[in-house]
This record gives structure tokens, sequence and C-alpha cells, in this order.
């Protein structure tokens, strides 16, 4: 099935911003090749490279209109074992059609899984799961990783599960875990968005940082304060939707 | 009989376990070498084959002469037959199985007259027909027939056929219908066959003047044998779903490759690759003398024009072709696609099925609750230290650390399927919290105290909340 959508090539996506100084969500030049470095026994490493994925989709103007390309998500055992397979009922609705697992039974079959990955023009993005500091994950398959992903233009958000920040050549590497939600409106008891403590370690073309991000309804922001943010933080599900298209009094009306 | 018994009787008795499938698949390579003696055949499973020789039999020599041959052939292969022809397939399968005279009925005779003799299980009935038939006291063609109208009082017999024909009107199956039968061997109502047509599977093959011992020498080949293989498939206007490389060895022995692709493809260049990465441990001996490449399924695709701009534009490879490389490398089952299916229960509610096929239609689930966005695949047991007065842990510990909840969201009770668990299956809790360092987790209860399945219930963590 042939893509309609339109990818630049990579060297004019990386020249068409000004490099900033800062980094912040919505910038125009995204990577081509991150890491993000989680504990295992959450699932922020997985929540924040979905988040960061679709940041860089929408603002770098890819996935404007209907973008039905695939988006690969690949695991090898020991991320199975340690933090679990996808679940689709918590997946946001635009991936949660367009999801294709792998299962990869060692580090070094996820790496050629995740290269055979970027070298598809049909695939969005393709994130990764890797337990440990495997030997295979070493910096020359890093930087193959890098190299074939600037080449064909797809993004990969690499997880790195309980590792060490090793010699890699990722364009961007983040140490992210799990921060206290704020508290919804309706149910100040109950957890709230998804949120992350993220620590930009390396960037190229940023300077290294620390944010605190949420997943404000599909939409990633920094939160500033979270004491003067708390009381005004919005439920994490929109109660009210607009009716347009189900209802056929609205559709009588407009 | 149980074959034990069986052997008491009898102890040189020889036991062969059944294969139908076998039965089936020799039986139908049969029908096609059958095709011999005239230009269609059809099976009659379990053991029987109909060929149609309808202006055959003089190219034969005559009709005695044709099924003298048929005979002949078949002993020669050591296989036992009763041949018979007749003007409908009916009548020559009462020859065939109950036969006793001339094996042949031609089409200047009465076939009620000399089929008269048979008995109605000639009529090819199921076994509960035969038993109301027999309780009719109707034993032989020649009474259902005097029924069905030859007999000496017209009003009585037609009183007669009348209830013959009310007794089965509701029978619309041949097989449950003795009269339809009838009328089917008498040749007054047609009987539709489904004939047997062989469908040569593409193949292409290559045998060499030296034994190849080297695997550069073996991708020459099969590339070689590849590109051979998208023509015969291009002149078919098909595109190969599944490939077989049969590698010959100088010894006789025969090496196996099969590969299966996500669509129909026709890329020389892409089998090549497939193939290629699965020949790495193929031990040549003493040389490879032939290779043989097959499709063994191929389905229907067009020729497409390549697009000039978008191909110079983008260099990677289709969805199609990665699923491949992908499939072949790590197998069929690491693969998948999530797809949600009709439950309720959050571990049987997604099912995994091949990235590429049709997506089953199912409906929404209504999202009232938010759900984890990873499952472990086996619920882990958490040791409960303090639990609230509402029965909701504080502090609990899960692989070694102790997590103190902050927030709770919950319950959310999800009961067992009764239709498919036991009645003692305990039911579930669920609740979604967050512990002091900020991480969301997807807790439940199994069962709640007093329920009367169980002791005091366990808790168990099966979701990490994003």
């Amino acid at each position: 099935m042939p893509s309609t959508v339109f990818r630049p090539s990579p060297a004019r996506v990386l020249a068409r911003g000004l490099p900033e100084p800062r980094w912040r969500p919505g910038l125009v030049a995204q990577p081509f090749h991150s890491e993000i470095f989680a504990p295992a026994d959450e699932a922020s490493g997985a929540g924040l490279a979905l988040a960061l994925a679709r940041d860089a989709l929408t603002s770098s103007g890819e996935g404007r209109g209907e973008d039905d390309r695939q988006v690969l998500w690949v695991q090898d055992r020991a991320a199975i074992r340690q933090g679990g397979r996808p679940c689709l009922a918590g997946l946001s609705p635009e991936l949660a059609h367009r999801l294709i697992h792998v299962a990869a039974a060692t580090p070094e079959d996820a790496l050629f899984a995740l290269e055979e990955g970027l070298k598809c023009r049909d695939i969005a993005c393709v994130i990764g799961e890797i337990a440990g500091n495997p030997r295979a994950l070493s910096f020359t398959a890093s930087r193959r990783l890098s190299l074939t992903s600037e080449r064909h233009g797809v993004r990969l958000w690499l997880v790195r599960l309980d590792a060490q920040p090793d010699l890699s050549s990722a364009r961007m590497r983040w140490q992210a875990r799990s921060a206290p939600s704020t508290a919804p409106r309706w149910n100040p008891a109950a957890p709230g968005p998804a949120s992350w403590q993220a620590e930009l370690f390396r960037a190229r073309a940023h300077a290294p940082g620390q944010w605190m991000l949420s997943d404000d309804a599909g939409t990633l922001r920094i939160r500033h304060d979270p004491d003067l943010d708390s009381a005004a933080a919005p439920d994490p599900r929109y109660l009210a939707r607009p009716t347009v298209g189900r209802s056929l009094a609205a559709r009588a009306h407009a | 009989m149980l074959l034990a018994d069986a052997r008491a009787l009898c102890p040189e008795l020889a036991a062969v376990p059944a294969d139908p499938a076998g039965d089936l698949a020799a039986l139908e390579k049969l029908a096609l070498w059958a095709q011999r003696w005239g230009p269609w055949s059809a099976l009659d499973p379990p053991d029987g084959l109909l060929v149609d020789v309808t202006g055959a039999a003089h190219l034969f020599g005559g009709e005695e002469r044709l099924l003298g041959d048929v005979a002949r052939a078949f002993a020669a292969r050591g296989f036992t037959v009763r041949p018979a022809l007749a003007p409908t397939a009916g009548a020559a399968w009462a020859l065939s199985h109950y036969g006793r005279g001339a094996a042949i009925l031609a089409p200047q005779d009465d076939p009620l007259r000399l089929l008269a003799d048979l008995p109605v299980a000639a009529l090819r009935l199921d076994d509960d027909v035969l038993t109301v038939l027999r309780r009719l006291g109707i034993k032989r063609l020649g009474e259902l027939a005097g029924v069905s109208g030859a007999g000496d009082d017209p009003v009585q017999e037609a009183a007669a056929r009348d209830a013959l024909r009310r007794r089965f009107r509701n029978r619309h199956s041949p097989a449950a219908n003795p009269l339809l039968r009838l009328d089917q061997l008498l040749g007054r109502v047609p009987e539709p066959l489904l004939p047997v047509i062989a469908r040569a599977m593409p193949l292409v093959q290559r045998r060499l003047m030296e034994p190849l011992r080297h695997r550069a020498l073996l991708d020459t080949v099969l590339a070689d044998l590849a590109a051979a293989m998208v023509r015969e498939l291009e002149a078919r206007g098909e595109g190969a779903r599944r490939l077989e490389l049969a590698l010959w060895r100088v010894d006789g022995e025969v090496l196996q490759r099969r590969i299966e692709l996500a669509a129909a493809t026709r890329e020389a260049a892409h089998i090549t690759r497939l193939f290629a990465a699965r020949l790495d441990d193929v031990d040549a001996g003493f040389g490879i003398e032939m290779v043989q490449l097959r499709a063994s399924w191929s389905e229907p695709l067009h020729l497409a024009q390549t697009d000039l701009d978008a191909a110079a534009e983008d260099h990677g490879t289709a969805l199609a072709a990665c699923i491949d490389r992908l499939t072949v490398r790590l197998g069929p089952k690491a693969v998948t696609r999530p797809v949600s299916r009709a439950s309720h229960i959050p571990e049987r509610a997604q099912g995994w099925q091949p990235p590429l096929a049709p997506v089953p239609a199912s409906q929404q689930a209504l999202a009232f609750h938010t759900r984890p966005l990873k499952l472990l695949d086996r619920p882990e047991p958490i040791a409960v230290l303090y639990a609230s007065p509402d029965g909701i842990p504080q502090r609990f510990r899960w692989r070694g650390a102790v997590h103190e909840v902050v927030r709770v969201e919950g319950p959310e009770r999800i009961a067992p399927e009764w239709w498919r668990e036991r009645s003692t299956t305990r039911l579930r809790d669920y609740y979604r919290i967050e512990d002091e360092a900020g991480r969301r987790y997807w807790i439940y209860r199994l069962g709640i105290a007093g329920d009367g399945r169980g002791g005091v219930p366990d808790w168990f963590l099966q979701g990490l909340c994003a």
C-alpha cells in the first residue's frame, strides 16, 4: 500500500527551522534517533516515547491529515517480561488501529527488526524497547540505526529499560521517570494525566535541561509549577464532546 | 468390535491406522489420473470415482474393452476395482456397488428392468432413510419403482406413491429422498457433479552439471530460479504467497525450505533475499545437483505500472516486504497486530493476528474507564503490607520494592465470564493507583472476602500506566 504522504528529505527537514537553544514541545526540527532511559517497573519510557513521537509527527507536518502509515513497536523478550506488552484499549485511538508489534527473542533480533522498520517507507515511526545493556547494542549498532533512520527519514525512539547510559550515537538522549500527576478536576483522589520527569542530558541542537512533561489529552506539554498547576488541572477525559456527525439534529441544524 | 477383542479372536490380525485425509488426497490424484478415459472426472468419497466417457468409448474399441482397460490399469497399480458403465451416474454407481451380472447398462436397455433386483441401498441413501424404507417393507429397487408408477392398479399405485412422497416431502437432499434418487438413477432429474480440475503449480527447476558445494554458486542459481519463477507467475497474472525451495543432494537427500509472504509478490530480488536468510544452515554434503522452486500458493496479482517519481524519491521498502523480512527471520508468531476481541476480561479483550490480515469488525468498546498503556503477560502477585479500612492497599511490595499508594481510583468490578469459566472463578476489583513517586499501576483484588470461593482475596498487579 503506497503512502501518499509527502515526505521531504531529512537534510531539508533539519535545515528548515533555526536551531533553538532550548528544547520545547512542538519544535519543527526533530531528530531522527532518540534514546529514552527509563526504569523497567513503570511505563514512563514507552509513554514518553509515544508522546514525543506524536509531538514530532504533528509538528513536523508529516502526520497532517489522514495518516494511515503503520507504527512499529519492537520489544525484546526481557522487555516484555519486565514491562509487558502494549494494551490496545490503553493506546490513543489514532494509534490503536495502526500498530504492528514485534516480539523479538534476543536484542540482536530486536535490532534487526528496528533496522528493517526504519528502511520501510510505509511506516510512520518506530518505537523500540530493549532491556539492559546487551552486548549487541554497541556504539556501532546505534550508529547504524542513526544512519539508517536519517537516510530513510523514519524516526526512531529507543526505550532503554534499566540501562546505563553508555556510548551511543543517538541525537537526543533522555532520562525519564514518572512524576506525580496533577489532580483531575472531578475526582482529586484519582491519578491524573500521565506526567513524567524528563531530563535531556545530551542533544545536538539543544542545551541540556530538565522538564516536567505531561500528556494533556494527546498533546505533550511542559508543566511549569506543579503546585500552581494542580488547581486548574483538566480532567483526563473530556466529559463534553461535540456531537457533530453523531446526532441527526446537529446535522440538520448545520 | 474393539481392536483388543479382534486380536483375541485372530492374533495374526494386521492393524493399520486410518488416514482419511491421505485417502482423500490419493483419491484426488487418482481422479486426475482417471481422466485418461474421459474428459472429466469427479470424486465419490470415500472410495469411488466417476468418469464421464460420453463419446469416448470408441477410442478404446468399445465399452467392454474400455472396462477391460480400466480393470487392467488399476490391477497393474495394485488396486481392486469394480468398474461399471451406465447412462447416468446413479445407475453406474448402483451397478458398480451392488450389480451382479453385466457391468454395462446400454442406453437402449430399460434400467428399471435390469436394476429391479438391487437393494434400495444402491440408491446412495443415508442410513436412517434405509431404516425407514426397511420398516415400510421396501427392500428392492423394483418395489420402490413399483410404488412410483409401474403397477397394476393405477388408483392404488397413485395413492401409495402420494403417501411416499408426503413422507419424504421435507427431505430436499438427494441422499435423504429415495424418490429423488430414483429419478436421478433413471435420468429424469439432472444430477450436478463437481469435476476435479488439475491446476498446475508454478514450478521452475535447474539441473546442474556439476554438484554445488559453495554458497555463492547456490545464491546465483537461486537468483536465476527466482527470475524464472517471476516470469512464470507474470504469465499467469499471479503473485506467490508461499514458496518452497527443494535442494536435491548427490546422496539422495532432499532439503526443503519454505517461506510464506505477507502479500502476493512477484519481485525476484525480494524472493532471493528472503531465501538467502534461510539458506545459512544448508549442509551441502557432497554437493547439490538439482534445485527446484515451486509456488504452492499463489494469488491473482495484476500488472502495475511503477511510479517513476515516487520510486526515485522513496528508496525504502514496501510494508509487505518489510513484514516478510521480519517474519522470515523472527518467525510468524513474532510479528503481529493487536485486535480487540469481544470480551471484557482485560487479557482476553485483545488478540494478536498477522499484521496484514484484515481486521475483523468489532464494536467499539465504551471507554468509561482508563486502561493502562501496557499489560503484563501474567498478572504478578503483590504483597499488601498495610491496607486502609475500606480494603484498599496503602503500602504494598512488588518485585522487592515497597510502594506507598497516594491516589486511588476504583473499584471497577469485572465479573468472570460465567459462560466459559467455572462457577468458582472469582471476580476482580480493579484499581488505578499512583504511588508516592508518581508511578501509576493497575492492580486488582481477586475476589471479595466472604464470597464463598476461597479464603482471603489476593492482590495482583496487571498493568502499567504511562
